[in-house]
């Protein structure tokens, strides 16, 4: 099987400009299928190619795509709706974050998007009243262990990770958007009181908040493990809505360079950017994936592996950490 | 005095298939299928075509059933595991 | 990958890339009759791989990926590298199909009617729907049935069939001629064979069939058959299907019209031929 370099551009392309698709082999579909796959991206090329003319077999594979994309939005809502009930009688902000907040507001980036768990942002001083709202009404804790709950509560910017007892689907509350123990410490009171309501008085961030908290999530953990899907939401959100004011509302979380390079990497995957420097870096780690859907380039994934730790935490922290969890053998 | 009143999804909100002592009922909402036993597949239609209290719904059902002692004790705790099965909603 | 092996098995088409040319040749041997996927894209990728690149050579072992993964799935052993391939193909079922229900039972067929046995490993699903079709019914599948929702119809599946311990000499004494597998020995399920399913079923694998009869079959007990009440069949019958919960209304539609239309009998029987007899006994009633 050689031919030339398949890499993950295959799939960007297909989602930017869908019409490039239509000379496409079986060889091609299949890879591009694979590739979908492989980045949860499978939903969203469903609906980007949408009507165009493709081969009964893809056809099919796409429609079975949509169709469970519709069902994860489905569970995504009633968990959110199950969070909106549990933290009725909370007086505080909640605010929907991440693909669930995409397919509440009715988004471009929610079209066809597989969600995970539940994200919701609080303010810290709602924390332990919405923690027991939600002990009162079924969630538990995942992890029962002392030294990770405290080292949670301490450092991480969410609870330890809730689970429903009987619908078995997870809950991670926040209270700001990224570690604190991370270099950038972003404004999450700003965040939470620049949200929109929604009708059903859950809320969202704005859409600068939205932008902004994706580029955060795509360079905070640093491996950019699932990074064409982050940068899609970036790409549908600054379409959808515009950049206006994002960039101070960047530099007031101190999260400019990561943004600018965000719209940087967007327009180098999905439109006519050319890149340079470190972002050709970053757009390699990105692509690295083949017509089987593995991860490829191991040398330049490792050093966004080992770059991500440090990111997350100061050299210091890392040790004792890693001491004590060696400790306990 | 409970002034709570309980709601549950319209009825094109449900699935309902009966199959013997045990109901299957499909919730759209959530996508979540539900085996009920009586008195709960009857609790759900009576609150489907508008919010009931406690109280409204004991009258409701004693129309059509007989309601022995601690029945407002059971209907209760039925509703309670209907709400908590997000089912029911209180308000 | 440096092998690979495309396959359709009924709707289903299935791409398999290896790192070791040992499981392609058995599945190319195995399967050589099949047709391939449509319109050549398959809907699942399996891939059999060796987590470092040197365990292709030292005492290679067989780890199972493909669209679909399971972090902590156990490697195999390279001579098990056909019984990998066959689980892989079972979990990308499993975790990705969606276009039908998936029950995890056996099916025969005989005049457009489906009968459908379904139980845990080891209550003889393979090995009945086996004997049946030496008998002259049609064998639809032996891991998963496919329901249609919006039809009701059940759909073949017929991949090789997985026949384990003393099913195996059972199903050779009934299909002595048939092309079967290595003997896999000693694996996590005890010894293992596949067979293939005869040309009739691989002729007829596109004919869908009405079900009409719902088995619950035990094995090694006193021959016993008793009704199964539609409550119990019904919870049954989400425990035994990995895609219920996936597939929503429809899937709630498709199970709750099964459990209407068709009669759920448990069957306890001693051995292979009393339980022909029972089976073939229960369908005449109908």
């Amino acid at each position: 099987m050689g031919g030339p370099v398949t890499d993950a551009r295959m799939l960007a392309r297909a989602l930017a400009n869908p019409s490039s698709v239509v000379g496409l082999d079986a060889e091609g579909w299949t890879a591009l299928l694979a590739m979908a796959r492989a980045e949860q991206l499978i939903g969203t090329l469903a609906v980007r190619l949408d009507g165009l003319a493709m081969p009964n077999a893809v056809k099919a594979i796409l429609a079975d795509a949509r169709a469970a994309a519709e069902h994860g939005r489905r569970a995504a809502l009633w968990e959110a709706e199950m969070a909106r009930r549990a933290l009725a009688a909370v007086d505080c902000p909640v605010v929907l974050l991440k693909g669930t907040a995409f397919v509440a507001a009715g988004l471009s980036a929610g079209q066809g998007r597989s969600i995970g768990d539940l994200d919701i942002l609080v303010p810290r001083t709602s924390l332990d009243a919405v923690e027991a709202a939600l002990l009162a009404a079924g969630w538990e804790w995942v992890k029962p262990d002392p030294y990770d709950d405290v080292y949670y509560r301490r450092w991480m910017h969410e609870l330890p990770p809730l689970i429903h007892r009987e619908r078995d689907r997870m809950i991670d509350v926040h209270h700001t958007i990224l570690p604190l123990t991370a270099r950038i410490t972003p404004d999450a009171g700003a965040l939470i009181e620049g949200s929109v309501a929604l009708e059903n008085r859950l809320r969202t961030l704005s859409s600068n908040g939205m932008i902004v908290h994706a580029a955060a999530h795509l360079f905070g953990d640093g491996d950019l493990a699932g990074g064409v899907r982050n940068l899609w939401d970036i790409r549908c959100l600054v379409d959808e809505f515009g950049t206006e004011g994002l960039g101070a509302d960047a530099l007031h979380h101190g999260l400019h360079r990561e943004v600018a390079r965000s719209l940087r990497l967007v327009d180098a995957l999905f439109g006519e950017g050319r890149t340079g420097g470190i972002d050709r870096l970053y757009i390699r780690r990105l692509t690295a994936l083949d017509g089987w859907g593995r991860p490829t380039r191991p040398l330049t994934r490792f050093a966004f592996y080992v770059r991500s730790h440090w990111l997350r935490m100061p050299p210091a922290m890392l040790v004792r950490h890693l001491w004590t969890k060696f400790r306990k053998g | 005095m409970d002034i709570s009143v309980y709601r549950a999804p319209p009825s094109d909100g449900l699935l309902i298939a009966p199959l013997d002592e045990f109901t299957a009922v499909y919730h759209r909402a959530s996508g979540i299928t539900h085996l009920l036993t009586d008195p709960a597949p009857q609790i759900l239609v009576a609150v489907q075509d508008g919010a009931r209290s406690l109280d409204a719904l004991l009258v409701h059902l004693g129309r059509d059933y007989d309601l022995t002692d601690g029945t407002r004790e059971a209907l209760a705790a039925r509703l309670e595991e209907l709400v908590e099965a997000g089912l029911v909603e209180r308000a | 990958m440096r092998h690979a092996f495309s396959v359709r098995i009924g709707p289903v088409g299935f791409r398999i890339g290896s790192d070791w040319r040992a499981p392609i040749a058995h599945l190319e041997t195995l399967y050589r009759d099949y047709p391939k996927p449509l319109d050549g894209v398959p809907d699942f990728t399996v891939r059999l791989f060796a987590r470092r690149p040197w365990r292709r050579f030292l005492r290679p072992s067989v780890e199972i990926g493909g669209d679909y993964m399971l972090p902590e799935a156990a490697p195999l052993p390279l001579r098990q590298g056909l019984l990998a391939a066959e689980m892989a193909m079972n979990l990308q079922m499993a975790l990705g199909a969606r276009r039908y229900l998936l029950l995890h039972a056996s099916a025969v067929e005989r005049d457009g009617r489906a009968l459908l046995m379904t139980g845990v490993s080891g209550a003889g699903k393979s090995t009945l729907a086996t004997l049946l079709a030496a008998k002259g019914w049609r064998f639809m599948g032996d891991e998963f049935v496919l329901l249609d929702p919006a039809t009701g119809l059940v759909h073949a599946f017929p991949r090789l069939i997985s026949l384990k311990n003393e099913g195996i000499a059972a199903a050779q004494a009934a299909w002595p001629d048939t092309r079967m597998g290595p003997l896999l020995r000693a694996t996590p399920k005890g010894d293992i064979r596949h067979m293939v399913p005869d040309a009739r079923a691989i002729a007829a694998m596109d004919v869908p069939a009405r079900p009409a009869l719902l088995v619950f079959p035990r094995y090694g007990f006193d021959p016993e058959t008793r009704s199964v009440q539609p409550g119990e069949a019904f919870v049954r019958m989400t425990q035994a299907s990995t895609n219920y919960v996936a597939l929503g209304e429809a899937g709630f539609r498709g199970l709750t019209g099964l459990i209407a239309d068709v009669p759920a009998i448990a069957v306890d029987y001693p051995d292979g031929p009393r339980a022909i007899e029972q089976v073939e006994a229960l369908w005449a009633d109908l």
